[in-house]
């Protein structure tokens, strides 16, 4: 069978694709009782550019990089295995990692080669489908196919959260779609007035009564601890904190996956430069993320950030880097057994190569994903490798959770 | 019979108050139709003669840009940007072009229907340099055929620069064509996929089916000067697409099987539906859809019987308000009713024509020309009247009005105008209940029966 064809099969999408609503309505927070994955949470961020791997976990133990990247590496960061070390930019991290609660895994990626484009590789890392995408109409992502396997699960389980769309929470399974930056600033008799003329109508009634309550719950936590940004927070910060806290605060509640967006990635000059602000946005959403989930929905947390592709070993004239294929993925959170560069490493020297730019991806960032979800929600291994990633091989379990 | 011009308006326009010389009785508007395509040249758009150019020097400077170091690199990189910069102040200024035709025409049908065909044949710009080559085609391929047989509506979008990038037609080539031999290149089916599954049949067709039409395909692609056949990218021999074979490495080959498809009993079937769904409601009447699917067959695919048969049918005359106004529908008549014309929107200045429409319009869910795949947007209105997308539009009809129009319009006054008979007994009850001229202005935007059609 046509593989594309076997996926629109399992997801139902085979004679309606275009008649699937983007989310269902909404049935509000608390309306069922025990959530049906359980307590864990799952916070996947997608790196939207393209994110150097080899500048966030640098093999500075290989006396290569230095000669690939010189200007790249002439700030040196804090050691974290003896062979690899962390970017400087991301040292406010080493009490996670000294706590096993960071971790990275070098030299992986998508079955995407060769074409190194943004729009393709980031179609492929969200549907999660391999090398069948071309086809722009199973766009379900790979993290909605999991929850369309679980029963029972309401709109508020899972937050796409932020402006970008986020196609890999997309699909036939119910989510809600919010942006943090959207305001309903209402006066009490406008909201009145809106209450009466949505009175009979069922849609609009309950999308308009969802979106005060979602802004209301917005206003009133950030009323409540009266949070101003803390004092080491500047504006272009800002935006990251309002993201981070409005999936924090449903991750409390009855919200188990959250995903969004971080973008920025794309250095193809000056990088020590241009790398600083998403780093430290990344940073920032980490360490935010872990103080505002507190630490006892941290510790059943697990957060995985991953790119669509990495960056070229050897540094470009423009002390940049170009789009190459093995790629870095970032893990966090109370849930991960941490301190550690998992993955095997091939090494720099030009033979291990992909076509001698590339690092060499020795792993599917697909599995590490299905691992995690295995382990924070017990799905088993033939649904991860047909319904939610179709055609993947898991390979051996890589124990990710503490 | 005699339709109103409330439901004319809603259902086949972008609502009240309609624009003078409006025809309301469907020969009316069928004649307008037919007539010449006014707007297309009050508020031109752009064309492939212009874009070609641009685009292939934008080509031409990266492959320098890539290509050198130092000072040379970085002049071509500086003339990209501008290049670039310059065919996405294009795209916009096509943006503005749909809106203005939308607020200004006074045949309605004439601009939903080119959302239609336009939404049906789905293209998204693959790159910056590529903003445009939408907005091109609606005016070379889709605009020009909204009378036409559907046929050579189909021929046209086929061989349109938008579509053949789109659907990566462009780098499909047949593996053992010249250029494939010598270059290992092969088969690309995006395209043939689509075009059985989405812009013709819509089904019942076989793997083998989609990789024979791409294969028939191949040779189609855009050349230096535009869209152009190439036979050294054909791949070689007869294919054979739903059991008819289609001998020849030409370009003519490949539009024999176009119009057979076009023919295609299933095509007719599928658009048909496609056409009741969007402008009728969801679960259109079965009546409505065998109707429009036997004057497709009996006409041989002629848009103006097809059309003509739409808007003389009972069901599609029917009471009620079954969809939901898409954010550019909503956009276009709240601007409408609060009076704005085309020209003001053409004298928009980028950063507020941004802030206030396109912006918008992509937080309430539709961003500007990047509907989520080749099926373009959604029909159904829980697509659109979600948490999400309320929020949105409540927050635009409260907030944008005022600073658009100096002063407001009187809440009441303004909701006879862009409602008519269809304000509801609440909203009568509501609006003059609100505190102040901005939110009652908001309250009639928000509500349900603005929001519907």
């Amino acid at each position: 069978m046509d593989r594309r064809l076997f996926l629109k099969a399992l997801t139902g999408t085979a004679c309606s694709a275009a008649a699937h609503p983007l989310m269902t309505t909404v049935t509000l927070a608390g309306s069922n009782g025990a959530a049906p994955l359980g307590d864990h949470r799952l916070v996947v961020v997608i790196l939207r550019g393209a994110m150097d791997g080899l500048d966030l976990v640098r093999p500075s133990g290989d006396p290569l990089l230095a000669a690939y990247r010189p200007n790249l590496v002439a700030i040196p960061g804090p050691d974290l295995t003896g062979y690899f070390s962390l970017n400087p930019r991301l040292s406010g991290l080493m009490p996670m990692w000294r706590a096993g609660q960071l971790g990275f895994v070098q030299a992986t990626s998508t079955p995407y080669r060769n074409q190194r484009s943004h729009f393709e590789g980031q179609d492929i890392l969200e549907a999660g489908t391999g090398l069948d995408l071309p086809d722009g109409r199973v766009r379900d992502g790979w993290l909605n196919r999991m929850l369309q396997a679980v029963p029972g699960l309401t709109s508020q389980t899972a937050f796409a959260v932020g402006g970008e769309a986020a196609p890999l929470l997309q699909g036939a399974a119910p989510v809600s779609n919010w942006q943090p930056d959207l305001r309903l600033d209402l006066s009490a008799q406008s909201r009145l007035l809106l209450d009466h003329i949505y009175h009979d109508d069922a849609l609009f009634r309950e999308a308009a009564t969802e979106a005060v309550s979602l802004t209301e719950s917005m206003d009133s936590t950030r009323m409540s601890d009266g949070t101003a940004p803390p004092p080491s927070d500047d504006r272009r910060l800002a935006d990251t904190t309002r993201l981070i806290d409005f999936a924090a605060d449903r991750l409390r509640e009855d919200t188990r996956i959250a995903a969004f967006s971080l973008s920025g990635w794309d250095t193809h000059r000056n990088q020590t430069g241009s790398i600083t602000l998403p780093l430290r946005r990344l940073e920032h959403m980490v360490l935010r993320l872990q103080d505002r989930l507190g630490a006892e929905v941290w510790g059943k947390t697990l957060l995985l950030a991953m790119t669509e592709f990495g960056r070229t070993v050897a540094e470009n004239g423009t002390k940049g880097t170009d789009h190459g294929t093995g790629g870095a993925m970032l893990l966090a959170g109370g849930a991960l057994k941490g301190g550690r560069v998992m993955g095997p490493w091939p090494g720099l020297d030009e033979a291990a190569l992909y076509q001698r730019r590339d690092l060499m991806p020795t792993s599917d960032v697909r599995a590490w994903a299905a691992w995690a979800m295995r382990g924070l929600y017990g799905l088993d291994r033939s649904l991860l490798e047909t319904a939610v990633f179709p055609g993947l091989s898991l390979g051996d379990d890589p124990g990710l959770l503490a | 019979m005699t339709p109103d011009p409330t439901s004319a308006a809603f259902r086949f326009g972008y609502g009240l108050p309609l624009p003078a010389k409006a025809p309301t009785d469907p020969a009316a508007m069928l004649a307008a139709l037919r007539g010449p395509d006014v707007m297309a040249t009050t508020h031109p758009g752009p064309r492939m003669a212009d874009l070609t150019e641009p685009m292939a020097l934008a080509a031409s400077l990266l492959k320098t840009h890539r290509r050198t170091q130092g000072a040379e690199a970085e002049a071509a990189r500086a003339q990209y940007r501008q290049t670039v910069a310059a065919l996405q102040t294009t795209a916009l200024n096509a943006a503005k072009a749909t809106f203005a035709r939308a607020l200004d025409a006074p045949d309605g049908l004439r601009e939903r229907l080119s959302w239609f065909w336009a939404d049906h044949f789905t293209t998204v710009p693959r790159s910056r340099d590529a903003a445009a080559l939408p907005a091109a085609m609606v005016d070379e391929a889709i605009r020009p055929y909204l009378t036409a047989r559907f046929a050579d509506m189909l021929k046209a979008v086929m061989q349109h620069p938008a579509m053949l990038i789109y659907l990566d037609q462009t780098i499909s080539f047949g593996p053992n064509s010249r250029v494939g031999l010598r270059r290992g290149k092969g088969l690309n089916e995006n395209l043939a996929r689509e075009l059985l599954e989405l812009h013709t049949l819509g089904g019942g067709y076989t793997q083998t089916d989609v990789t024979q039409m791409a294969e028939l395909l191949t040779g189609l692609t855009v050349g230096k000067k535009g869209p152009t056949f190439d036979a050294r990218r054909a791949e070689p021999g007869a294919e054979t697409v739903l059991g008819t074979a289609y001998e020849g490495d030409t370009l003519d080959a490949v539009l024999r099987a176009l119009d057979d498809l076009a023919a295609h009993p299933a095509t007719a079937a599928h658009i048909a539906r496609k056409l009741a769904v969007h402008f009728v409601a969801n679960d259109p009447d079965p009546g409505l859809v065998n109707a429009l699917t036997s004057a497709w067959q009996d006409s041989g695919g002629d848009l103006v019987a097809v059309t003509d048969r739409l808007l003389t049918h009972p069901a599609a005359w029917n009471a009620g308000q079954a969809k939901a106004r898409q954010p550019f529908d909503f956009l276009v008549a709240s601007l409408r009713a609060l009076g704005l014309t085309g020209s003001d929107v053409q004298r928009m200045a980028e950063g507020p024509f941004r802030r206030m429409i396109l912006q918008p319009m992509a937080a309430m869910g539709q961003p500007w020309q990047a509907p989520p795949g080749p099926d373009g947007w959604p029909e159904a209105p829980e697509a659109w009247i979600t948490p999400e997308g309320m929020a949105s539009r409540i927050t635009w009809a409260m907030e944008v009005p005022g600073r658009l129009v100096t002063p407001l319009p009187d809440p009441t006054a303004l909701m006879a105008r862009a409602l008519g008979p269809n304000a509801s007994d609440r909203l009568h009850w509501a609006v003059p209940r609100s505190e102040n001229i901005r939110e009652g202005v908001g309250l009639v935007l928000a509500s349900p029966e603005f929001n519907r059609r």
